[in-house]
Parts: C-alpha cells; structure tokens; sequence
C-alpha cells in the first residue's frame, strides 16, 4: 500500500520541510531492499530531475519543448518546484498532459492556457503580465528611474561651487609675508 | 546539570545585555567615561557567558543527552559525531542560540578590535549590538528555550533530517549568520552615527572591515547553500529563486552596495545618507530573511517549523529593530552635512550608478519574493513567481552593472572622462566580443543571451586584470596596496562566477536512461557501464548503490557511484549524487527508481565550468579577506586619543 | 520638504510590508492553499469510467440534470477520505444529496472493497486511474469536492476533507437553494 497525495488537515513542517512532494507511483512487491523498513508512509520524494525515461517523446523538438515547458510550471502539491523537478504523482501527470498536448499539435501558448485553465495563474511560474501584476512586473525598472531622477534632482538642486572671494591688496601682502620661508 | 548552568549562563546574558544596551548609552551622551568603559566589559562578558550557554547544549549533543527536549527531537546515538554537532545549530532553539552566540562574539570583537575608536562611537555601538542581543536572548528565554528538560528521559531521539547529514550543509548556517550578524555591526555603526549626528570618513573607515567580514561570510554561506543544493538535488541546478535563497541574496546586494558606498563616504566625504540607509537595511534584509524562513508565511523548501507565534515575535522585533533605525534615519540623516562634490562622470559617479542597480536588484528580488503574498491577501488571486520571472528581470539588469564595473576603476574622483578610460580597456573589450563570437558560433551555433553573458564573464576578468596589470605598470611593478588587490580579485571573481553560471545553467547536457547492470551507453565522449546494483547498510540507512564505469577509448576514466538511501528512523529518501570534476567540468551521476527486472534510471549529467561557480564566490571572499588584511584598515593605537582621526 | 519626504519613504515602506506580515500572520493562511480557479465557471468535463461493474461511465450530464450535485474525490489510501467519509454517508441518506464519487489513482477492487467496507454513499462513482479526470478538475490531491448547481456551474470547492462546519454552513444551504 502506497500514499499519495493526500491532503493533511495540517501540515507538519520541520527543518527542511518534508512537504516538497509526497507521493510514488505504486510499485512492486518483490523489491526485497525495503523489507526491512515499512514503505506506508509518504517516502521523502527528493526533487532529482523526475522525468523518466518512459515519459520522454520519441521526437526530440517535441521534447525539448516538453522540458521547456515543464521548466515553466509549478507543480502545485510541492513547495516551489517545476513539474520537471518533481516526482510527486500530480507533476507526472501534468508532464503527461503537457505532452500529449504537444503531441497534439497545440502551440506553447495553449499548453500554458490549458493548464491555466484548470490550476490558475498560480500553476506558471512566470507570472502574466496583467492587470494584477502590473506592480510586479514594472516595480523593479520604476524603482530604477525613480531613484535615478531623485538622484538628478538633487544633484541639479545643488549650490554651485562658488569660487571663494578674491583677497583684497592688504590680504594678498600679509599672505605673502605669512608664506615667505 | 550542564544544560541548567547553560540555562542559567543564558539569564544572565540577557541582564548583562540588557546593562550593556543602556548603560553605555547614557554615558555616551553625558560624556562620563566610566559608563562608556562599562560598555567593553559587559561585551566581553556577554561574550563568555553566551558561550558557555552555546557549550551547555553542544555537550548535551555531543554526549546525546536525552533529557535535554531539544537533544531529543534533533538528535539520534547512531549520528555520526560531525552530525550530532552540527545538529545544535539544525534546528529552531539551536540556531537561534548560534545567532546569540555570533551576535555576542562580535561585540567582544567590537570591544576588543575597536580601541582605536572614540569612546563614544565605541560605546554606543556596543549599546546597540547589546540590544539586538537582548531581542535575541528574550526571544530565547522566551519563546524557544533550547534547555528545556524532558521526564522521563527517552531512550533514544528523533534523529535529525537526513538532509542535513551532510558536510555542505552543516556549515551553511554557521557562515551564514556570521555575514548576517557581521551587518549587525554596520547597523550599529549606522545608528551610533545617527545618535551622534555625524557620518564622516572616520567612520566609513571603521566601518568598511566589519562589513568586509560580513561580506565574506555571507559570500561564503550562500556559495556553500548552492553548492549543497547542487550535489544533493540531483539534476545540476545550483539557485532556484527560493523564497529562503532571496531572503539571503537581498542582504548579500545590500552589503555590496553598503561596501562600495562607504568608500566614497570615506574618500569624498559623500553618499552619506546613502550608506548609512544601506547599512540600516542590510542588517534589516537579514533579519527580514530570518523572519521568513521561521514563520510560515511563505512556502519553501527550506522552511523552519512553521509557527505564527514565533512569527508575530519575530515580526515585532524586525519593526523595532528596522523600524527603530529607519525612523532615527528619517528624523536625524537630513542634517547629516552634506559632502563633496563631483561630476556624473568620476569614479563616485560610477559608485552612485553601482548603488543604484545593486539597489534596484534588491528591490526586484524582494517584490519577486512577496509580491505572491501581497496579492493574495488583497486579492485573494495567486500568483507563482519562479525563476522565469528572476531571468527575466534581475539578469538584465547585471548588464549594465557588469559593464561599468570594469570601468569605475579607471575613472578619477571628482572629476573624470569616459573615453580614455574605455581606451585603457580596449583589451578586456575585444577578448569579451571574441568569447561571445566563439561562443556563439562554436557551441550554440546561433546568438544566445548565454553567449553574451559568457563575453560578460570574460569582460569582467579580462577587465579587472588590465586594471591590475596597468597599475603595476604604472607604480614600477610594486604590489599596491592590498585593499586594490583585494578589489582586483573579487572582480575577477565575480566574472568566474558568471562563467560558471553560464556554463553549467546554459550549456549542459544529460544522458538519461534504464540501464540494467551489463548496459552500455555512450555519451560526451565517454563508454558509460553500469556495473551493478547492490544494496548497503549504513550507520543509520539503508541504501541502493550503482557503479558506472566510465571510459575513454577503451582505457578506465572513473568510476561513479550514485546512491538512493533510506534513513530507517526518519524513514526519509535522499539521493546520494555521484560526481567527478576536473575543475573544469562536472560529471554528475545520480540513481533513480527501478529494480533488477526492469532496470534502474540512471542519469549523467554533464556540467561544463560547472565548479568556477563555487571557485569563483570563494576566489571572492578571497578578495575580501586580502583587502581585510590591509594594514591601513587596522584601527590605530589603543591608547586614547581626544580628536576624531581624520582621514588622510 | 521634499527631501524630508524622501528620507521618510523607506520607513513608510516597512511599515506598509510589516502590515501586510502581520495581517498575513493573523488570517492564519495556509500558503499551500491554492483554491480552484473552477469556482464559478461551467464544470469541466467528466468523462470517466464507471467504478462499479454494469454501469454506464459518469458523463457531463449529470452534472445538468437541474439538480445539484456533488462531486467527490477520494481513494482508499487516503486517511482524510476516511475521515470525511461519515458525512457523505449521512448527507446522501438524511438529505438524499446526489453525489458522485470518483476514485482518482485507485486500483478499482481496492476503492469497492473500501467502499463495501464502510458504505457507499454515492449515486454515481467513478474509476480515475490514470488521474486524468482529476487533472481536468484541478486536482492536487485527495479528497477534493465540488459542489455543482443543476445548471452545471462549480459552486464551491472544498480542498481536504469536508468538516462537520462546512455540511451545516454550506453544503445544506447549497442542496437546498442550489447556490
């Protein structure tokens, strides 16, 4: 018997939280290796790079695209991670998904769109660019130009050096007395 | 026993640190030298007692005593020795009481080091470092006693996460906090300045070693997260933009910004509103990171136990503390006199532009990091902010910094021309177009932004040599003094870095296939076998350990052994990454699923430049020690003198 | 004046996020949550296999039957589903709520002996094997449930196990009034 992702009522969290991704696919009896340790519990899915070598496409552009897409979105039971880091049961599905759609023939665009569709914005890992995150996108250069028109404003708003005032004839002596050797 | 006299040591840490955080501020502003003189011996024996504390409970680890509540949860007899150490400071209580312990350290240092410091200066900044410690230790005492007994003992702990038995990993914290507590100092400093009403080069001057060895250590703990990431994850990334990583590359941008600006300060006099805010924030980005990891209100793979009450505590503490700092700031940095001044084009310009982006790299990193937050509490809508976003708005934004970090050097204070300086870099530019070209052309095949960053990486050494290489030139072939070898190195540094990045994050490959052991494959040159796949006891695991023999040509290259383990307590998987570098390249081997029938996953990675990485942040933290060393950093002669040194 | 300002902005600022911290705090938000997106948009389509031999697979109009549904996801590994398990029994014999259950990544014998085990309260149950239906739903894990009005529009979400609370505060109210 193997869990999976099941929903807690509360997470458990210690140093380097166990929640990264639970989850395995259900696996075979006879793998004598465990029978010394009892397999109920939701092993600790360490993040290797989770796609298989079954999963992959025969076609390598589709493939690679696959990667690139799956690079780009969030497997939403694991705390920040792409699918493609993922070994939890949800990311491969969603990996499969992801191909299939390719295989399809849908365009990048849609792949996105059609897991937007069901997860939400929250499954991209690159935010869109709307409405909502308009803060997020543009904070970063507007910090830029408004700290650098502040710094020119103030450097605009300051006195000029003035030149010192000339030394009057009687001045000019007791200098020259004061800096003979 | 022990742990009650390191409880105990604790009590009184905090009613020193608490003497410590008024006294001496009260006779800084009377002028009475005894009070100020109080200042230096509670450091010192604060310092004590906070080790004796830290003692208590590294015995209690070392000797696995199971009535300590924290030994219990943290710790297992069958730890290896360097584990159940490490394992005081991996956890909540036990780092926290690291943090105490480093905070007191460097007030004695502060004590010890800073005699050349006027008595005020002195004093006030030893008050401020013994307040921070007083929030520290009442935390401690209050919230996270790590020398609560338990009764009946158990016969054995929890164990610790496997994750952290692990070398990389248990000295990540250490190094870590000692840059994050190193700015705890530049804080004081800054806030001593405020109190006094005065920031002048003097100060810059005893500021700028702390923050060097701050910078260092924060360097050196980042650069050893990534690394651990890296050989234990299991697929060749080394950042991921995780909310924990930010929280500790936001102060690290800080701290550059906070070391190149007090150099104006202390040369020009200028930028100095400007330094002494970066010195407030920097410290506030640390403990802004510590709050993070330790509250619950983000995800990540690296969180602490969750826990709003310590959250709340923590938050308030990081008002006071920034909030505090800020508004002396807001009140007090208007009527700093202002200083020198210069045209655009000179080497403080340059160092204002240095600022400038350094800043606004900070400010994108931390709206990436909580922006997901905000909008979920306003809008209820959720957003994942991942590392696209960061490639898409932090990494351009290193272009034009990297660009002028070349040329800063070759501009004159006050006063500069941009031309010439361009002209002296005429090597470093045509070496960069020409990596960029060879890159593009040889290993992409077409112009890639990875070209380009890889010309950066070469700009930025190529660049900082000539500097180097002109200079000695122009002195007669004598060594300049160590502060510029210092800056020549870590510059350089910071173009190995790049390489690295580019190399590794860019250009790797990845063989990935179900071997059954006698299988072959071929892959970068290499005949990969796996050998076989056997199954081991550990000290406290059970594992699945593959042999890859790879040759070339027929003759034996090396032999990897990637390894799946099972920790039985803790019943916790970990990957055990094999990995062969020739400090030029990685080869990164790790085992996956699978059993005698079917095969076994097996994957290959191979990580070009992959180590200048992590050669690169340590050839950096290199550099800042080396300028440390400079002998005219070191604080003058202990005995008092009334003026305030000025400087030359 | 306006230099005052400029030195006052970067306290404004910590003041604004420590807000924000502190609001984040006391809610008590779980950052894991995530929601569905589904809330309020026409139900996705439910194309699976049926659970129990000799019926017909569940299908999309039984989500427009004019009568609300609710759709559940569970497994027999799943502790919480046990948990929750109790209130659907009741809410589909007291209150003859129609609910449809679909077991996402369990083995068919498995799920049927669990639910002869301890009751079966749905009306119509499916088989999701591979988890594609509960891809198509959003799904993260189990249990996840779905309340559905007779029009077919995704009312509420419920991700984790139903609690006593949410029957009497919400799932009631929504049989009745179908909202």
């Amino acid at each position: 018997m193997t869990r999976q992702n099941c929903h807690p009522e509360r997470s458990e969290g210690s140093f380097l939280s166990p929640q990264r991704s639970l989850g395995l696919r259900p696996r075979d009896d006879n793998f004598r290796f465990w029978a010394l340790c009892v397999v109920m519990l939701s092993l600790f899915a360490f993040p290797a790079s989770a796609v298989e070598p079954s999963e992959m496409l025969p076609d390598p552009a589709l493939e690679a695209r696959a990667r690139d897409i799956g690079r780009s979105l969030r497997c939403v039971v694991c705390q920040n991670q792409s699918i493609d880091d993922s070994n939890a049961e949800v990311a491969r599905d969603m990996r499969r998904a992801v191909r299939e759609r390719l295989v399809a023939g849908d365009d990048d665009q849609k792949v996105f769109a059609y897991m937007v569709a069901r997860y939400g914005d929250y499954v991209l890992l690159k935010p869109p660019f709307k409405a909502g995150t308009w803060a997020l996108w543009l904070g970063g250069p507007l910090v830029l130009l408004i700290a650098g028109v502040a710094l020119l404003i103030a450097a605009r708003r300051r006195k000029p050096l003035v030149p010192p005032p000339s030394l009057s004839d009687e001045e000019q002596r007791r200098l020259n007395a004061l800096l003979k050797p | 026993m022990i742990p009650e006299l390191g409880h105990f040591a604790l009590i009184l840490a905090l009613a020193v640190a608490l003497v410590q955080g008024t006294l001496p501020l009260l006779g800084a502003s009377r002028g009475d030298i005894r009070l100020m003189d109080l200042g230096r011996t509670a450091a010192l024996t604060q310092a004590l007692l906070v080790i004796v504390a830290f003692g208590a409970l590294t015995q209690a680890y070392v000797t696995s005593d199971f009535s300590v509540a924290n030994v219990v949860a943290n710790s297992h007899s069958a730890k290896p020795m360097l584990y159940k150490i490490s394992g005081v400071w991996g956890n909540h209580e036990g780092s926290m009481l690291l943090w105490a312990l480093i905070l007191a350290l460097f007030g004695a240092a502060v004590a010890v080091f800073g005699a050349g410091l006027p008595d005020t200066l002195r004093a006030r900044v030893l008050a401020i470092q013994a307040l921070i410690g007083v929030g520290f230790l009442a935390f401690l005492l209050f919230t996270s006693n790590p020398f609560e007994r338990v009764s009946p003992a158990p016969f054995d702990g929890n164990g610790l996460n496997p994750l952290l038995q692990d070398p990389g990993l248990a000295f990540h914290p250490p190094l870590l906090y000692l840059g994050y507590v190193g700015f705890s100092v530049t804080y004081a400093f800054a806030i001593a300045a405020l109190l006094e009403g005065r920031v002048d080069a003097a100060w810059a001057r005893w500021v700028r070693p702390w923050t060097l060895a701050a910078w260092c250590f924060l360097t050196l703990g980042i650069a050893l997260g990534s690394w651990w990431a890296y050989y234990i994850l299991g697929w060749g990334g080394f950042w991921f933009w995780d909310p924990v990583e930010n929280a500790s590359l936001m102060p690290w941008l800080a701290g550059t910004a906070l070391l190149h600006s007090a150099i104006v300060v202390e040369k020009r006099d200028a930028l100095k509103s400007w330094t002494v805010l970066l010195a407030i924030l920097a410290f506030s980005l640390s403990l802004l990171g510590t709050f993070l990891v330790r509250s619950g209100v983000l995800t990540s793979v690296h969180a602490f136990a969750q826990d709003p009450a310590r959250g709340m505590y923590i938050l308030g503490f990081l008002l006071f503390v920034t909030g505090g700092g800020l508004a002396l700031y807001a009140w007090r940095a208007p009527k700093l006199t202002p200083g020198g001044m210069f045209q655009p084009v000179s080497r403080e310009g340059a160092l204002i532009l240095n600022n400038l982006l350094l800043c606004t790299l900070a400010a994108t990193v931390l709206l990436g990091t909580l922006y997901p937050l905000f909008l979920d509490l306003l809008t209820g809508n959720k957003v994942s902010v991942g590392p696209p976003f960061f490639n898409a708005t932090f990494v351009p934004i290193c272009a034009p910094l990297f660009a002028a970090l070349c040329v800063g050097p070759y501009l004159g204070w006050k006063r500069a021309e941009i031309w010439p300086a361009l002209l002296r870099l005429r090597v470093a530019f045509i070496a960069a177009a020409v990596a960029a070209i060879v890159a593009a052309t040889a290993i992409d095949g077409r112009a890639t932004l990875a070209a380009l960053a890889f010309g950066f990486g070469i700009w930025l050494i190529v660049g900082s040599l000539s500097e180097f290489g002109q200079r000695l030139v122009r002195t007669g072939f004598r060594l300049p003094p160590r502060a510029s070898l210092g800056m020549t190195i870590a510059h350089a540094a910071m173009g190995v870095v790049v390489l690295g990045a580019v190399g590794t994050g860019a250009w790797n490959s990845e063989l990935m296939q179900t071997m059954k052991p006698g299988d072959r494959a071929s892959f970068h040159g290499f005949d990969v076998k796996l050998e076989r796949v056997e199954g081991l006891q550990g000290p406290n695991y059970v594992a699945e350990r593959a042999t890859l023999l790879l040759s070339v040509g027929g003759k034996p290259y090396t032999v990897l052994q990637p390894e799946r383990r099972l920790f039985t307590v803790q019943r916790r998987q970990v990957a055990e990454t094999a990995i062969h570098t020739n400090l030029l390249r990685d080869l990164y081997a790790t085992l996956g699923e699978g059993e005698a029938g079917n095969g076994w996953v097996i994957r290959l990675y191979y990580n070009p430049l992959a180590p200048w990485i992590w050669l690169g942040a340590a050839l950096a933290a290199l550099g800042g020690f080396v300028s440390l060393s400079d002998r005219r950093l070191r604080i003058g002669a202990p005995s008092r003198r009334p003026a305030v040194q000025a400087a030359e | 004046m306006n230099r005052r300002l400029l030195f006052i902005l970067p306290l404004l600022t910590l003041v604004l996020m420590a807000g924000f911290f502190a609001w984040s705090l006391m809610a008590g938000r779980d950052p894991a949550s995530i929601g569905s997106v589904l809330v309020g948009r026409p139900a996705p389509r439910l194309e699976v296999k049926a659970l129990r031999d000799g019926e017909p697979p569940l299908t999309d109009a039984l989500l427009r039957t004019g009568k609300p549904a609710i759709v559940n996801f569970f497994a027999s590994w799943c502790t919480p589903c046990l948990a929750e398990h109790p209130l659907f029994t009741r809410l589909a014999t007291r209150d003859g709520a129609v609910i449809i259950g679909v077991a996402w990544k369990n083995k068919p014998p498995e799920a049927l002996a669990w639910l002869k085990r301890l009751g079966d309260p749905y009306k119509f149950a499916g088989a999701d094997l591979e988890g594609r239906a509960g891809l198509d739903w959003g799904l993260s894990g189990v249990p996840e449930t779905y309340l559905v009005d007779g029009q077919g529009i995704v009312r509420r979400h419920f991700r984790g196990p139903i609690t006593e609370r949410d029957v009497n505060e919400t799932i009631l109210p929504f049989l009745k009034g179908g909202r």
